[in-house]
């Protein structure tokens, strides 16, 4: 039989029951429909995390202390007060560091802000005049905090999008003056939002020159009396450089520390936190896969029991096909070829579906949050592959025994 | 085009129903020659229906041997019976088989699907030929609930015919039908034999339609009792449209 003969009748032997074939389909169609839109939601969270930690830019490596532990308690990771001002200084030696072209220290600490009567909890960083292009940060208003600023340690700030609106929303803020920790501050910058969520927003924080939080609103010092900073935010210029900028940077730190056994200090780059929330939300994605695949399941075994079915009622057309010629492989083929085309036909509409609802889903509001879908046409061509791999392997057995029946036997059935 | 079209020696054929096993041909040896009109009669249960099947290739002999065409049928598998069945032998059944939801035209390409005869127009010209020649060209695209029981008949056996095989068999063709339609379907059979030296077996246990063939061969009790040729075969009523009589 002609491949083409072969379509045309299963084609028109599932035309037959058009009623039974829709009813089958549909399994095959929620299911397949099921796969694309979580897959497509776990992947607009995946790309919509990746796509905002890369707007930070990808060329940055963090530099962090170790761990600082008392009694053999350990306080956990950047715990320990090991780098300073004076390290950070040195990370900008072209000689010593020649991968490296902009380094920012910062120095985090949590404060009260207020304005007027308006106030908010936030972070409040202590920076240097690089950290706006280190993290590739824009301002919105204003301008930046200036060598001079560090100098002086002068009582400016630059506003994140979100704290600007809270403290003074839709007034110019620049200008105005806010009270960090009940000390004036001026505000002589907005930054450009830069989007986030509730656990991890750039928007929400507050830039001071990392002298003044230093003296003003951090208490803490080194062990040698130093100039302490949390993380050194360092930016390199070519991204193929990554290996070697970490390599000089531990150098240099491990010399300035004197150290000769574990390093008192951790570089982690900007790429390993986005391959490691890849890998968790590509954990997710698939989870979501894996869920939806279950109701493909049950539209494959709908597909065989209706097959099944089918086969008992055409015993008798099995019988004439048979006593015409048929052959074994025949019969086997025109069962497949339905069971197949039952489950691609369901799995092209689950697409189309799967599809539709993405696109329908791609920004509406879910749980409260707004849903970024992607719809990727791997995952559509993946599904499809997988409706008829359903098909062949739900569909083979009820074929094997049509193409089994005896021809007198199956003459004789009514 | 002479020679022996099927040959049978001591051809047994035991099959279970149930617990029972039943003795349905107990050793049957016979020929029958190319161009013959054959009519093998018997009580129901007399395994002519077994013959046929096996004559049919649809089931083989427990024992014996069946040539059919010069060739071993007894020791071929599956798929090579099913060539048999689909190139040389025509088969026309009582109950006519066809299928119900498929026109006049698309039954008789039915076993054209399962051999090489060409592509969809060859198969198409070649089925409207077999209904022409049994006087269906006027009903090509009925199916069968739209036409009478000598119709379909008659669709069945040009889908027997579409192949151009070189025996034809017919399992009581005239079982289902009136005498009006029986003398039709005989009459075409007669001259499928008569014109175009067709081999033609027919089973039947209506003694009119056996006076019709030129040789009755006799079964009972799974065995061939007699075998005796008929001297005056009875000319069926003309048919209304029978092949080879035909107006252009």
């Amino acid at each position: 039989m002609s491949p083409a003969t072969l379509l045309l009748t299963a084609l028109s032997s599932l035309a037959i029951n058009k009623l039974r074939a829709g009813l089958t389909l549909l399994g095959i169609v929620i299911g397949i429909a099921a796969v694309i839109t979580l897959m497509a939601i776990g992947q607009g969270v995946q790309e919509s995390i990746t796509s905002r930690i890369e707007s930070l830019g990808t060329n940055l490596l963090f530099v962090r202390p170790g761990e600082a532990s008392q009694r053999g308690v350990s306080g956990g990771q950047g715990s320990a007060s090991t780098l300073t001002l004076e390290d950070a200084a040195a990370l900008r030696d072209p000689v010593f560091v020649p991968s490296v072209t902009a380094v920012a220290p910062e120095l985090a600490t949590t404060a009260q802000v207020v304005a007027g009567r308006s106030n908010t909890s936030t972070r409040v960083y202590g920076v240097t005049p690089e950290y706006l292009g280190a993290r590739n940060f824009e301002l919105s208003s204003g301008n930046f905090i200036t060598p001079g600023h560090l100098e002086d340690a002068s009582h400016v700030a630059v506003l994140g999008s979100e704290v600007a609106e809270t403290l003074f929303g839709f007034r110019e803020p620049v200008g105005q003056f806010v009270r960090i920790n009940r000390r004036q501050f001026e505000v002589i910058g907005v930054l450009e939002s830069k989007g986030g969520n509730r656990f991890f927003s750039l928007d929400d924080q507050v830039l001071v020159p990392i002298t003044t939080a230093h003296y003003r609103l951090s208490s803490q010092r080194t062990t040698q009396g130093g100039f302490n900073v949390q993380t050194i935010n360092v930016q390199v210029g070519d991204l193929e450089r990554m290996d070697s900028a970490i390599r000089e940077v531990a150098t240099v730190l491990r010399l300035r520390h004197r150290i000769t056994g574990d390093d008192d200090f951790s570089i982690t780059s900007q790429q390993e936190t986005i391959e490691t929330l890849q890998e968790t939300t590509g954990t997710f994605v698939v989870f979501l896969g894996a869920i939806a695949s279950i109701s493909l399941l049950v539209g494959g075994i709908g597909i065989m029991n209706i097959m099944l079915v089918s086969v008992t009622e055409r015993t008798r057309e099995i019988g004439i096909r048979k006593a015409m010629g048929a052959k074994y492989r025949d019969i086997l083929l025109q069962f497949v070829c339905e069971a197949t085309l039952l489950s691609l036909g369901g799995g092209g509409i689950g697409v189309l579906v799967g599809l539709l609802l993405s696109w329908f889903l791609n920004g509406q509001s879910l749980l409260g949050r707004p849903t970024q879908t992607t719809f990727s046409g791997e995952v559509a061509v993946l599904a499809l592959a997988v409706s008829a791999a359903i098909g062949l392997f739900f569909g083979i057995y009820p074929a094997m025994r049509a193409a089994r029946l005896h021809p007198i036997e199956a003459l004789r059935s009514e | 085009m002479t020679g022996e079209m099927i040959a049978l020696r001591q051809v047994t054929k035991t099959y279970r129903m149930g617990s029972v096993l039943v003795h349905a041909l107990r050793g049957v040896s016979l020929t029958i020659d190319r161009g013959e009109m054959v009519a093998i009669m018997g009580p129901s249960g007399s395994g002519k229906s077994t013959l046929m099947n096996i004559i049919g290739c649809l089931d083989v002999p427990t024992s014996g041997d069946f040539f059919l065409d010069g060739e071993d049928v007894g020791a071929l598998g599956e798929s090579r019976l099913a060539e048999i069945r689909n190139q040389k032998t025509g088969f026309v059944f009582q109950t006519y088989n066809l299928l119900p939801r498929l026109t006049a035209r698309a039954n008789v390409e039915l076993p054209l699907l399962y051999g090489s005869y060409g592509g969809g127009r060859n198969r198409k010209r070649l089925a409207e030929y077999a209904l022409e020649r049994v006087g269906l060209e006027d009903r090509v695209n009925h199916r069968p609930p739209e036409l009478s029981g000598g119709q379909q008949q008659r669709v069945g056996i040009a889908r027997a015919l579409v192949k151009d095989p070189s025996l034809l068999l017919a399992d009581e063709p005239t079982g289902n039908l009136d005498s009006q339609s029986s003398e039709e379907i005989v009459a075409l059979l007669q001259t499928l034999n008569q014109e175009e030296g067709l081999t033609v077996v027919v089973v039947t246990h209506e003694p009119d339609i056996a006076s019709s063939t030129r040789r009755i061969i006799a079964t009972r009790d799974g065995l061939v009792v007699s075998d005796d040729p008929v001297p005056n075969p009875r000319m069926a009523a003309p048919a209304r449209v029978a092949a080879g009589e035909r107006q252009s």
